[in-house]
């Protein structure tokens, strides 16, 4: 076994390495680049090297400087995580010739799999089942009817040398394959100058579900169950589940000998990932293989208690895999939500910045419910622009799914960050989403449910009115400043958005009783919080509650913003009279007008499209700003009329800098 | 002497509420702990109406502590100012001193009452006299809900603190009318005396509102932080105030506050928020000379008054507009027994020929002598730069500061690292020099401590001063 380790990655996949390696008892070595200096895993290795400028390019991918590292601090192996230069061929090739073992599996396999067309011949060599297609040419409508007879319906009409939809047709009839097959000659012939189509099976709804391997130097591999990662946006994953609510044991026994053959056919030695789409039908077709450890590798750690990154050491150590396949038993389920900087709430744009507040909640075990959260940031730390915007992988596990979808619903409103724009409203949004709930999932998940983007709601009904019996219990702590306050039972009125919810609050032993006077109801309200915790941990009746407190910038002076499940309210308590005077400023509110266009992000503007006097409409572009080396157009949220243009092409703006201002 | 006009017309209120305003009376009702408003009368014939002559007079409680407030009212007069207007606030100002009670005016006025002629401006004068004997012997707020112009602007502006709330509200010593006369120039009430000009280019006002219930809701609030009498002298600490934060509290975000790069700034509210119970720090005149940050936190239920170099804005150097802001702050704050936390990171003061002009030099100066004649507990934290006589005058140790601490990416000295390679040095020698452990050993700090302790530190440096003999001495 090894006695020293580098790890040529960052972020929370590196500290996660670490983790395995410091338990097994193995020293480890950290890189980093310039803009890693305070990082994480550079603290919690037993050693770290600078190994470059803060550009990938200049150090997390420089091969030669990572091989010096080795060199310098005597490491024997290398894992590269996942990213970076973790699918090159190259770099094990490298480290082999200087004679450091590489953490994954050997080149030949990384060659054979990385190349697409290559993968899927293998794939068809070894009985793999890949999408039915004709990938000949095709003579003429007859033709193409008829293979379409063979594969079956839906099929899908592709132009050869297309792409953005052109020349695209699905066919559900030989009659529309006929026509469609006419219509889509003579578009790939007029877009691409080729008029060469073909076709394939198309898949209704498709979902996305992947097979994990693990195979050792002596010809040994096997199956670890299935990964569902069917909730993505833009093809980025966000939520991950194992097992699949779609498999049964049959068709997961058929797709996990389909993945170790795949493996044997390339003489696979190492964690892998065979990737599936899969019908409705339960139906499954090969769509490549990942040649390194995945992101979401931990939901098949809690559901198999097999440690991956464990068993990659001890196989590139020459070891036999211990484990064979009769060995392995899925126990439970497991959810991941990965929680990105990113505003959901204004179509996903990355943010960075200083994690102000940074408190995940806490990890453990506890009635057969566990909660994981693999991480590389700190309170106080940085996201930069330089790498992935990912925050956390937040895991839970439980007996059931519907436990384990509860126990991440609870532990994501547990989660506070501050200082940044994250996902997590959207990922509380998503664990309560019926149709996320009932399994039915497909790739298009989030297109279809969350057709207009995301958008922040106010709570309602019984939550509005468990959340307004959470800021009355908070005001009453702070009762003995107010004033006046003498034993007994307190009117307030509290402020939840646009409603009033007028309460009598009573403070009883343990814990505060709130009554609506409107509908007589009482809930009990228990809770240590204290004013200043951005995490209010309680219960409203009995039900086990996490709601996140912020005060309203600047001072918190005009109440606090309430977020819960996915919604989030601003809440201010005052005295029924203050209530009833606020009433009458009604008149008053708006008199101010005046908004402006501000900067979602630190970044520089490329060019301002409006001038002054200039009225826009919703949704039109006003601005286009460059950031983390992306092009953000900026649009207008409502029709107003440009006052002042504050920032020109150039300019660089800081987060919430002003852009424009309106009339 | 004129006729005095007793209550508002009937509809008055409605009125008022349909323009989103408030009644005087629902003002002082509003700004009151319930239940606890008495009616203070003139003491003279003629004042037999609680409204009497556009004015109320009442004392009451805010958060349990008395506390005298008079309210303009527009509903009567106009709430203009003449005779018995005018001695019914001496005799309530009278009442305030004689107690030592803290004092607010509502202001909603139309000025000066014109028929009252020679009376008015007496009444005006009186007013004036008590307000100034007023000063640094009982704090005095004063709110502007409406017009507040010509003689009313001075009586407004002779308090400790001004709030401005509703968008038309507006101080000024002359009118449009006055300004075409001289000038021949057309100008609005409010180009000349709202809430925007005196937020922040004639820094008149310490918090600006959108309507009345916020103002009079900041107004407790900012009552809270003043301090309570104790025997013969103000106390911040005598104020009840429960704390449930933990004075322990470590604030792990503030190891990082302080940007890699020297020459980035960085929000220095992020650490007030940080280190205050709960983050309960309330900013005065945040949008004036906004370089220099001054306003109250809580430590462990204690109000204290906190002067900060704001790096974000123009890297914290010190204006002519920031000392003055400062000066009068400390001045404050040492009048009413409030200890001083100062957060020092000046670069220096802002050169240039315009500055010398406005008198960078006898403002700066004046920020000096509020230190150093100072007797309240001050404590001093250097997070970045004290670098000169501008880190100096931040309340340095030689200057009469109690306790000083230091960051460790503190830099004390006579110049900074840049300044001393341009004369010649070593950046070595220079950074060497100017290590807080030069400081600590020189004995012009105590210790340095790491950022995240930051709170717990301060906390104990004002136990540590508690004894400290500074009552003011009364007039």
């Amino acid at each position: 076994m090894f006695s020293k380790i580098l790890i040529a990655n960052r972020g929370e996949i590196a500290c996660r390495i670490i983790k395995t390696a410091r338990r097994m008892g193995i020293k480890t070595v950290a890189v980093y680049s310039d803009a890693d200096v305070r990082a994480l895993h550079v603290r919690m290795a037993d050693e770290a090297v600078h190994i470059g400028a803060a550009a990938a390019s200049d150090s997390y991918l420089n091969i030669e400087r990572i091989i010096a590292a080795c060199r310098q601090t005597g490491a024997q192996a290398v894992h590269p995580g996942y990213g970076f230069l973790s699918e090159r061929a190259a770099f094990p090739r490298a480290l082999q010739e200087a004679g450091i073992a590489f953490i994954g599996p050997n080149p030949g396999a990384m060659d054979a799999m990385g190349d697409k067309i290559e993968s899927k011949k293998r794939a068809n060599a070894a009985k793999v089942s890949t999408v039915p297609g004709h990938l000949g040419v095709i003579r003429d409508a007859e033709h193409a009817v008829q293979i379409a007879n063979e594969i079956g319906y839906p099929v899908m009409i592709k132009a050869s040398a297309g792409g953005g939809g052109k020349g695209m047709r699905i066919a559900h009839s030989a009659d529309e394959v006929a026509d469609g097959f006419a219509r889509s000659r003579s578009e790939a012939s007029s877009s691409f100058g080729d008029d060469r189509v073909f076709v394939e099976k198309f898949i209704v709804q498709p979902r996305h579900i992947e097979i994990q391997i693990l195979g050792d130097k002596h010809g040994n591999i096997v199956y670890l169950g299935e990964r569902e990662c069917s909730i993505q946006r833009r093809n980025q994953k966000v939520i991950e589940e194992a097992p699949s609510p779609l498999l049964d044991e049959g068709t997961r026994k058929r797709m996990g000998e389909q993945a170790v053959a795949l493996a044997r056919a390339v003489n696979y030695d190492s964690a892998g990932t065979v990737e599936f789409v899969c019908g409705q039908d339960k139906s499954f077709y090969f769509l490549e293989m990942n040649t390194r450890l995945q992101v979401e590798h931990p939901v098949t750690e809690l559901i198999t208690g097999v440690d991956l990154v464990e068993q990659m050491i001890r196989v590139a150590a020459g070891e036999p895999l211990a484990l064979r396949q009769e060995d392995i038993r899925l126990n439970g389920w497991a959810v991941e939500s990965r929680v990105y900087a990113e505003d959901p709430s204004r179509n996903f744009m990355p943010s960075t910045g200083r994690l102000t507040v940074y408190r995940p909640p806490a990890e453990c075990v506890q009635d057969g419910v566990t909660v994981r959260n693999d991480t590389g940031v700190f309170e106080g730390g940085e996201i930069s622009i330089h790498y992935d915007p990912m925050i956390a992988k937040l895991v839970t596990h439980a007996p059931t799914r519907a436990q384990a979808i509860e126990a991440q619903a609870q532990a994501l409103d547990a989660f506070a960050i501050e200082g940044i724009s994250h996902n997590i409203p959207f990922l509380s949004a998503l664990m309560r989403h019926r149709r996320w709930r009932e399994g039915r999932l497909s790739t298009a998940f989030i297109a279809d449910e969350f057709k207009g983007g995301f958008v922040l709601r106010a709570p309602e009904g019984a939550l509005a009115r468990r959340l307004a019996a959470v800021a009355a219990a908070m005001d009453a702590l702070t009762w003995p400043r107010q004033g006046g306050a003498g034993l007994g039972p307190q009117a307030r009125t509290v402020l939840l958005g646009e409603q009033a919810h007028a309460v009598m609050v009573d403070c009883v032993p343990g814990a505060w009783r709130v009554q609506d006077v409107a509908t007589g109801e009482t809930l009990r309200v228990v809770s240590d919080w204290v004013p200043g915790q951005p995490t209010w941990h309680g219960s409203v009746d009995d039900e086990t509650l996490a709601v996140q407190v912020r005060r309203i910038a600047p001072e918190g002076e005009e109440g606090v913003l309430l977020s819960h499940a996915g919604t989030r309210v601003a809440a201010r308590v005052v005295h029924p009279l203050a209530a009833e005077m606020l009433r009458h400023m009604a008149s008053r509110a708006g008199a101010r007008g005046g908004t402006q266009l501000r900067s979602p992000m630190p970044a520089k503007v490329l060019a301002v499209m409006v001038e002054e006097g200039r009225a826009v409409q919703a949704g039109e572009v006003l601005c286009i700003v460059e950031a983390m080396k992306m092009e953000i157009s900026l649009s207008a949220e409502q029709s107003a009329t440009v006052s002042r243009v504050v920032a020109q092409p150039g300019d660089v703006l800081a987060l919430d800098a002003v852009i424009l201002e309106f009339a | 002497m004129t006729a005095s006009v007793s209550v508002p017309a009937p509809g008055w209120a409605e009125l008022q509420h349909a323009r989103g305003r408030l009644t005087a009376r629902e003002r002082v009702a509003l700004l009151l702990d319930a239940g606890s408003l008495s009616e203070i009368a003139a003491g003279a014939a003629g004042d037999a109406d609680a409204h009497g002559d556009g004015v109320i007079t009442v004392q009451g409680r805010i958060g349990g502590r008395a506390v005298c407030v008079f309210a303009k009212d527009f509903g009567v007069a106009q709430g203009t100012l003449a005779e018995l207007h005018a001695r019914r606030i001496t005799r309530l100002q009278q009442h305030a001193l004689r107690s030592r009670m803290p004092l607010i005016g509502l202001y909603d006025t139309a000025g000066l009452r014109l028929q009252a002629g020679l009376a008015a401006c007496t009444g005006f004068a009186e007013i004036a006299r008590h307000a100034a004997r007023a000063q640094g012997v009982i704090p005095q707020i004063s709110v502007v809900l409406g017009p507040c112009p010509g003689a009313d602007a001075l009586l407004a502006s002779l308090s400790d603190f001004v709030l401005m709330a509703n968008d038309d509200a507006e101080l000024y010593v002359s009118g449009p009318d006055a300004v075409r006369a001289v000038t021949h120039t057309q100008v609005t009430t409010q180009a000349l005396g709202g809430a925007a000009l005196h937020a922040q280019e004639s820094g008149l006002a310490d918090g600006v509102c959108d309507n009345d219930v916020q103002a009079l809701l900041k107004l407790r609030r900012l009552f809270a932080f003043l301090p309570s009498r104790q025997g013969n002298g103000w106390r911040a600490e005598a104020a009840p105030w429960p704390c449930l934060d933990d004075a322990g509290r470590e604030a792990p975000a503030l190891d990082t506050l302080i940007p890699a790069d020297d020459a980035t700034g960085y929000d220095v509210k992020e650490l007030l928020h940080e280190i205050a119970d709960a983050g309960d720090f309330m900013e005065l005149r945040p949008a004036h000379a906004a370089n220099l940050v001054t306003g109250f936190v809580r430590l462990e239920g204690r109000s204290v008054g906190v002067v900060a170099n704001q790096s974000a804005v123009l890297a914290g150097a010190i204006d002519d507009a920031a000392a003055r802001k400062a000066a009068r702050f400390i001045r404050f704050c040492d009048a009413f027994g409030l200890p001083v936390l100062s957060v020092v990171d000046a670069p220096g003061f802002l050169p240039g020929v315009a500055q010398e002009q406005a008198g960078l030099a006898r403002h700066a100066g004046a920020l000096l002598a509020a230190y150093a004649r100072a007797r309240v507990p001050l404590v001093t934290v250097v997070v970045r730069r004290a670098l000169g006589a501008a880190g100096v005058a931040m309340g340095a140790r030689a200057l009469g500061a109690d306790l000083v601490y230091a960051w460790p990416q503190a830099q004390i000295g006579l110049i900074g690292v840049r300044g001393a390679q341009a004369l010649g040095g070593l950046a070595a020698d220079a950074q060497q020099a100017l290590a807080p452990s030069t400081a600590a050993s020189a004995g012009e700090i105590d210790e340095v401590i790491a950022p995240r302790h930051t709170r717990a530190c301060v906390i104990r440096a004002l136990a540590q001063l508690a004894g400290k003999n500074y009552l003011p001495q009364e007039p």
